[in-house]
């Protein structure tokens, strides 16, 4: 196991941010922490990256634990924050050397593996240029070639993509995937559903300090149950129908007009239903039936735990 | 310093964790000579971003130049000073350049503390408060060539102090303490700031006090309450000292004065900026 989390808990004064975290990281598996903002998600990688000390618990990164044995850790991983590390009135090349410099490689290798990743990250040709000039997406890539400077096993990223343009994004997304293609374990935080839902092997939500879910996007979505149902009311009906169905379950108010909520996919279930909304009035003008997305599940085990 | 990217990897016990990735050989990360190196990588970035920040030379260089020439040509005819103007005024414009040199550090070290480049560091293999040390030394390069061109332009205006090659270089090794000094005090300011501009805020005091020494004009010529303040704050027996020393005079108590008051806030900065950026840093 590349990062072994166990128990960890963490505050701030009075206020506890992580309250006993388990989470377990794999070489070759990309592991996205989803959460709202305000989950604890930046914590629980500034621990993990040696940066904040757990006030509970333990975290191993390759086998060394980051209390007592930070240097190793950080040899081992490396880290790409939520706002890019870069030097504007450097070149890009010189950004990556001085990196390389500072994993201790030597001179000659530094400079190889620069050229090596610029290469890598299609900024060959910008390589000599000042950072300063370099685009959202370009300097986000060179954050990245510097995180991987020194080879690292374990790469922690810290929303690598807010505020990228689409283009920029699914370039990024691409390269994590092949890091872990080629052995990395890849632990990124993220508050994008369809970023998790593309990117990651297996899903952790964060809610609260704790995680509420641990699995791959399909067992998440599974939880959930099989099948939502969303209906479509006429303006005045909508009210009664909200008030009616509120009793029956996770309810959401998702469009001007539409209701979703869960069902066990039977004809039954239907049928009662609708029979309930009859009774009342307030027949719904359209039905229909989909799987859950991942944003139903994150809906569903957030809110849950809010009414505990 | 570049051949020992072979050293043992840090056990044995790295590989079993990660089977998919061939065990890739680790450098060493601790000891003297990756310390050295570290800071050495760090120097040559500040000095790198010093030389590239255009704003910064021009605060270093051409604002204390142009004081000079003020001085000198404007307010020094009106200045009695027994002696040549240009004689009197040349130690304190280099103090003057010196401080303002020295405070470009505070800004510069709140921008890393308080951007993506602190955390970067801290998560690397490496002693993050190299980065002061990058900083500190880029400073002093950075004042070494600007009182360089002080001094020179000084020359071409006519300064001819009676030092010999002793007097000299006693001379630059008092500026080098003041300048040293400032600079890890500046650190320090840069280290607690909260922000670039709160940083460049802070530093304001080391630039104003110069105007109240002997820099510019006699302190005794000075109104009766400002004398006191003027005679015995710091940077007074730095100029005196320096100004004695380019005449080829002896410095007399000046110059322990100006040791002490320098390797004092020396001391007193560089303690400051560690145990600061020690706080700053802890998590």
């Amino acid at each position: 196991m590349s990062v072994q989390i166990r128990g960890l808990s963490r505050s701030f004064g009075d206020r506890t941010v992580l309250n006993g975290v388990d989470l377990d990281a794999e070489p070759s598996r990309v592991l996205a922490l989803l959460g709202p903002n305000g989950a604890g998600k930046t914590t629980l990688i500034r621990i993990v990256a040696t940066l904040l000390r757990p006030h509970g618990g333990t975290v191993r990164v390759a086998g060394h634990e980051v209390v007592t044995d930070p240097v190793a850790v950080r040899g081992e991983l490396s880290l790409t924050g939520q706002f890019t590390a870069l030097d504007d009135e450097q070149t890009g090349r010189e950004n990556v050397v001085m990196t390389g410099r500072l994993m201790h490689l030597g001179r000659r290798a530094a400079r190889g593996r620069a050229t090596e990743l610029l290469e890598r990250f299609s900024l060959g040709a910008a390589a000599d240029r000042r950072v300063r000039t370099f685009s959202g997406g370009m300097r986000r890539r060179l954050d990245l070639a510097m995180s991987l400077v020194g080879s690292p096993s374990v790469l922690v990223l810290d929303e690598p993509t807010t505020g990228l343009d689409p283009v920029s994004r699914d370039e990024l997304w691409d390269v994590v995937g092949e890091l872990a293609a080629d052995g990395t374990t890849v632990l990124l935080s993220t508050q994008y559903l369809p970023e998790a839902d593309r990117l990651a092997d297996r899903i952790a939500v964060l809610h609260e300090g704790r995680i509420v879910a641990d699995g791959t996007a399909d067992e998440l979505k599974s939880r959930v149950g099989g099948t939502r149902l969303r209906m479509t009311f006429d303006g005045p009906g909508l009210d009664r129908a909200q008030e009616l169905l509120r009793d029956l379950g996770p309810l959401r108010d998702i469009g001007r007009r539409e209701l979703d909520l869960a069902s066990d996919g039977s004809a039954a279930h239907l049928h009662r239903l609708l029979a309930e909304l009859d009774a009342a009035g307030t027949l719904p003008e359209r039905v229909s039936a989909h799987r859950p997305g991942l944003d139903d599940v994150f809906r569903t085990l957030t809110t849950a735990n809010d009414r505990s | 310093m570049s051949a020992y990217p072979t050293a043992p990897a840090s056990g044995p016990s790295a590989a079993p964790s990660r089977p998919t990735v061939p065990a890739t050989v680790r450098p060493r990360h601790t000891g003297t000579r990756a310390a050295l190196s570290d800071a050495a990588t760090l120097i040559g970035r500040s000095v790198r971003l010093t030389r590239r920040d255009v704003e910064m030379v021009v605060l270093a260089l051409v604002l204390p130049l142009m004081m000079m020439l003020l001085f000198v040509y404007v307010f020094g005819g009106a200045i009695e000073t027994g002696g040549a103007y240009l004689d009197y005024v040349v130690p304190g414009i280099v103090l003057l350049c010196a401080g303002f040199g020295a405070a470009s550090t505070a800004p510069a070290v709140a921008h890393d503390m308080t951007g993506g480049m602190i955390d970067r560091l801290r998560s690397m293999p490496i002693r993050p408060s190299a980065l002061l040390v990058g900083h500190v030394t880029a400073s002093v390069a950075r004042n070494a060539v600007a009182t360089a061109v002080v001094v020179v332009v000084a020359l071409l205006m006519g300064f001819r102090p009676a030092a010999g090659p002793l007097g000299w270089l006693a001379a630059a090794a008092v500026v080098l303490g003041y300048v040293l000094a400032l600079s890890w005090l500046a650190a320090a300011l840069g280290t607690v700031a909260r922000s670039v501009q709160g940083a460049n805020g802070a530093t304001f005091v080391m630039l104003f006090l110069p105007y109240l020494s002997s820099a510019f004009v006699p302190v005794q010529t000075m109104p009766a309450f400002l004398v006191p303040f003027a005679r015995y704050q710091p940077v007074t027996p730095v100029i005196e000292t320096v100004r004695a020393l380019l005449a080829g005079l002896p410095a007399g108590p000046a110059l322990w004065s100006a040791l002490a008051w320098e390797a004092g806030l020396l001391l007193a900065s560089f303690a400051l900026a560690a145990a600061l950026f020690r706080r700053r840093t802890r998590g």
